[in-house]
């Protein structure tokens, strides 16, 4: 109770009456009617207690104001419907199908459902592809905890499924001279979570970052790495089914059932399946779902990042990561490290996130006023970077809680439920050990069970990408086209992507016969040209491959179609 | 494989080029499985009226230079090829290749760029909101319309009044898809004057200048547009947005020539064509290395496409070592090509090719060499969406300076 009355006085000191304060499922849930977003973010805030509460429930409304329900796929049929899997995975992001990965080691019947018309369709797929060193995060968090941990099982994954990465390294630069003076404490933090850093003078950064920068050197954190992060989740996903697990695309969870003790079913657009567990890897919309599981005790708000992807001739400057360094505001307001300079590991550059708050959970558009923000902000780090390098430019949806916390937990209140929800940065880097600790509680509730997890006997952890013929030598490449001429023959002219490579795109293991699925996972209209050449071609290759008429082809599943029919001289 | 010239790309440049030699031993690559570039696809007429004196669709304009080409036994089609990579090694290049039957390398000192261009996207003119399918450059709509017969929308908005998007407004009404309007931020519109006339005002399709696409709207397909009027510094105003509902937002805004593969042999730019700096010959400072066709600097006609391709063939044919290079001075111009004359092998007749820096009712060009007038010329109504030739006898020493100027002329 004192608790309640503690946050009631702080939101009323703040200005902000109509609120209402409870208790809820170990939690602090605020309802009522207030007049404007920014009040129920900000009661929000107020009502974190990391001590005394499981987190905070923000029923908060926008008086006249109804919240967007999730976008749910048009497909509807009852495939799934009485499908009793072992465990069932909300969510193909790079945590769900790195837990589908995880789980796919066991006997067991493990499956996964995603809205989207693939995997990494949102924030695994929109966000800069970095692994984390960590040295932003809070020390003795869930964030820090499985950022070391996720970071640590890099060089394995990427070399088990075949998904490079770089361990290019971060340079932090000081914007003003008073911050050399914090470098130790900077570094003793470092130490606490095993993070190793190098002092960097002026001179030697700008060497290092090709740019001046502000003129005041930084500091190195070697940890820190790049991974195409889509690639990843494919891969992740791709392994799973290799190994016997099943995915399905253009598949939603629109409400689960429980009893109070455990999860019963979960109702699809494809019917209700019955898992014995339930994983929560829902994304923007795992509150939604911990809702109608029976545990929810957090609340997700939307938070946008807008980043600009230039030209692969833009990466004159150094080799790593470029970020500045920032305090954390003590509002608790500014939660981005401020973007950075960003090489991919395909070699183009990336500027960005920024970050602010939304109200859709899916608004993924770009402004003009967020794109110039972000462009002016690092190029003030990196200075000669040009406009005229923009090849395009995305936004991605954060699913941050008030906590800025990861949920990964198995649920107290309900036997059968485990969540993995609130991934935001640094989620790419933490997924692989999110994943190993949910395995480990899925394992635990077989046990209960009497139904201890055997390992599968023919497990492969192995998954060889798709070749790139662009990235081979000489003599690999011909062996290559010896085998299969597929491969000499170039569709994609900016990326230098062949037919075979498209061809394999569409007979993975887990396949998305789209424009975007392809280019997800063969590159092919992420170029310079953005597919101005290429798509045609890429249209009648699924066409064909998939036996239907071009005009079925679409972008990104759905209603998506590029085309709407034949010309009048077709028909 | 040494050839005496490999050429890279088969659209209209290539062929001409290709169709120029008569004892070299060429090597045209092609990456697609048709020769003709993006002409296959220019199924309108009114293109040769200057080479051939007839109006020819793209087709066939194409066709003839086909037709010519695969009668000569010194040049050599390699289709559905891709050139890889170019070492320069001294005078020689090499350049690897690939294709359906295998990784190969080739040789040759003489090397013809033929890249031609590519469309500004979308997203480099600062349309913003969601990415949905129905946002495409008006040459993706030609090709899925002329080449492969399918309608990429039944309701359009087209941004950018180039050629290339008044083409696609004729052609979409023709295939009886409405298009809402054409849109041009600019204050004048981009395309040719005939073009305007017979692609929009014919079919009552309204243009609207000073105006722009600033969003797109829609998850999955275009579902409508965001339309704003532009300051003089083309940036959106507030308050003057409108949404247009449609299915399809289509860009015509510009060309970018297409030199990633010059760049890697160091091959200098101009900053206003985006193309190499070339000599009248055509051959950029790279020695051996020659620009022709839409790579060089964006054509409003083909005939001109082909007409630097020949120069360029002929140039090596005749087989006379360079001299000094002198730089071209321009002033009052957008862009003036060649940039550089090559005295060693100049016959004293100059073609240049130039867009005026601004529109002007009437203007001199002023030939100056060694800071005195040679000669003058003077022009009407200078557009520069509209390029112009110019040949003229010009005598020039090596150690000439060589400058032109052009000039507005003002009422008194």
């Amino acid at each position: 109770m004192k608790t309640v009355e503690k946050i009631r006085k702080k939101i009323l000191k703040a200005g902000i009456d109509g609120v209402t304060v409870t208790r809820h499922n170990g939690g602090i849930c605020l309802s009522g009617e207030v007049g404007d977003y920014e009040t129920v973010l900000e009661a929000g805030r107020l009502a974190v207690d990391k001590k005394h509460s499981r987190g905070v429930i923000n029923d908060l409304r926008v008086k006249g104001e109804v919240e967007n329900g999730m976008k749910v796929p048009c497909a509807s049929d009852q495939s799934l419907d009485g499908r009793t899997p072992d465990v069932l995975v909300i969510g193909g992001g790079i945590v769900g199908c790195a837990i589908l990965r995880a789980l796919s080691r066991y006997e067991i019947e493990a499956m996964l459902i995603e809205k989207e018309y693939d995997v990494a369709v949102q924030q695994s797929s929109r966000n800069d592809g970095m692994i984390h060193a960590g040295i932003d995060l809070k020390p003795n968090s869930n964030k820090v905890k499985y950022n070391m941990r996720g970071n640590a099982m890099y060089d394995r994954l990427s070399a088990e499924l075949d998904v490079p990465i770089d361990r290019c390294g971060q340079y932090v630069l000081f914007t003003a001279g008073w911050q050399r003076l914090i470098y130790p404490l900077i570094v003793a933090r470092g130490r606490k979570n095993d993070i190793p850093l190098a002092y960097l003078g002026k001179k030697k950064m700008a060497e290092a970052i090709g740019s001046p920068g502000y003129g005041y050197g930084g500091f190195l954190c070697q940890g820190a790495g790049i991974v195409s992060p889509y690639l990843m989740t494919v891969a992740l996903a791709e392994n799973a089914v290799t190994n016997g697990c099943e995915v399905y695309l253009e598949t939603a969870a629109l409400s689960v059932e429980n009893d109070g003790k455990r999860v019963t079913a979960v109702n699809t657009n494809r019917g209700r399946i019955y898992p014995k567990i339930l994983i929560n890897a829902a994304g923007v919309w795992a509150d939604k779902i911990a809702e109608t599981a029976g545990d929810r005790h957090f609340t997700l708000h939307p938070r946008k990042g807008e980043e600009i992807v230039l030209d692969k001739k833009a990466r004159g400057f150094g080799k790593g990561v470029v970020g500045r360094f920032e305090l954390k505001g003590s509002s608790g307001k500014n939660h981005t490290k401020g973007g950075g300079v960003i090489p991919t590991i395909d070699h183009n550059v990336l500027l960005g996130p920024s970050a602010y708050e939304v109200r859709d959970r899916e608004d993924l558009s770009t402004t003009r006023a967020g794109i110039d923000a972000v462009f002016q902000k690092q190029k003030s780090s990196v200075t000669d970077l040009k406009q005229s390098d923009f090849i395009t430019y995305f936004a991605g949806i954060r699913a941050a809680t008030y906590e800025e916390e990861f949920v990964v937990e198995r649920s107290p209140v309900i036997a059968n439920l485990i969540q993995a929800a609130g991934i935001q940065s640094p989620g790419i880097t933490a997924a692989p050990a999110i994943a190993e600790d949910v395995a480990k509680w899925v394992g635990e509730i077989f046990a209960e069970q009497n139904r201890p997890l055997a390992e599968k006997q023919n497990f492969n952890p192995y998954r060889k990408g798709i070749p790139s013929v662009q990235a081979m030598s000489k003599e690999e490449r011909a062996e290559l086209i010896r085998q299969n001429p597929d491969y000499g023959e170039i569709v994609c002219r900016c990326e230098e992507i062949s037919k075979g490579e498209i061809l394999d795109a569409l007979r993975r293991p887990l396949a998305s016969p789209t424009i975007d699925g392809v280019k997800r996972r063969v590159r092919a209209g992420m170029g310079r040209c953005q597919g101005g050449f290429c798509s045609p071609v890429v249209t009648a290759l699924i066409a064909a491959e998939c036996g239907i008429a071009p005009e079925q082809v679409t972008k990104k599943g759905g209603s998506s179609r590029l085309t709407l029919g034949r010309t009048e001289e077709e028909q | 494989m040494k050839y005496d010239v490999v050429i890279i790309g088969g659209g209209p440049a290539g062929l001409s080029a290709a169709c120029a030699f008569e004892r070299k031993k060429c090597l045209l690559i092609e990456r697609e499985g048709r020769l003709g570039g993006i002409l296959k696809q220019c199924v309108h007429d009114g293109f040769g009226v200057i080479r051939y004196g007839e109006k020819l669709t793209g087709p066939e304009y194409a066709e003839r230079l086909i037709d010519q080409v695969l009668t000569k036994q010194n040049v050599e089609i390699a289709l559905k090829t891709f050139v890889v990579s170019i070492e320069k090694e001294g005078d020689l290049f090499r350049l690897t290749l690939t294709s359906a039957s295998g990784m190969r390398t080739v040789e040759t000192d003489r090397l013809i760029m033929a890249n031609g261009c590519r469309e500004r996207t979308p997203r480099q003119v600062g349309i913003h909101g969601t990415r949905p399918a129905g946002l495409m450059t008006a040459g993706v709509a030609q090709n899925f319309v002329n080449l492969m017969g399918l309608l990429p929308t039944k309701r359009c908005v087209i941004l950018g009044s180039g050629d290339i998007g008044l083409i696609m407004a004729r052609r979409l009404t023709l295939e009886g898809a409405e298009v809402v309007g054409v849109y041009e931020a600019k204050q004048a519109p981009s395309g040719l004057a005939r073009n305007i006339s017979q692609c929009l005002n014919d079919f009552g399709i309204p243009l609207y200048l000073g105006k722009t696409v600033t969003r797109v709207f829609g998850d999955e397909r275009v579902t409508g547009c965001e339309i704003a009027s532009v300051d003089e510094g083309m940036q959106p105003v507030a308050g003057t947005e409108e949404r247009i509902a449609c299915d399809a937002v289509i860009v015509s805004v510009g060309l970018i020539p297409e030199n990633e593969l010059s760049e890697t042999l160091g091959v200098p730019m101009d900053g206003a064509t985006k193309g190499a700096t070339v000599d009248q010959n055509m051959q950029t400072e790279v020695k051996g290395v020659y620009s022709v066709g839409n790579c060089l600097h964006v054509h409003d006609l083909v005939d001109y496409v082909s007409e630097t391709a020949e120069t360029a063939a002929r140039a090596i044919e005749r087989e006379r070592s360079g001299g000094k290079r002198i730089a071209i001075g321009r002033k009052g111009f957008l862009y003036f090509v060649p940039q550089a004359i090559d005295t060693g092998d100049y016959d004293g007749t100059l073609t240049a090719y130039f867009r005026s820096a601004k529109e002007t009712l009437r203007a001199t060009l002023k030939v100056i060499v060694n800071g005195e007038e040679r000669m003058r010329r003077r022009y009407h109504n200078l557009k520069p969406p509209e390029a112009e030739k110019l040949t003229i006898e010009l005598s020039l020493a090596p150690d000439d300076r060589v400058e032109f100027e052009l000039e507005e002329e003002r009422d008194e």
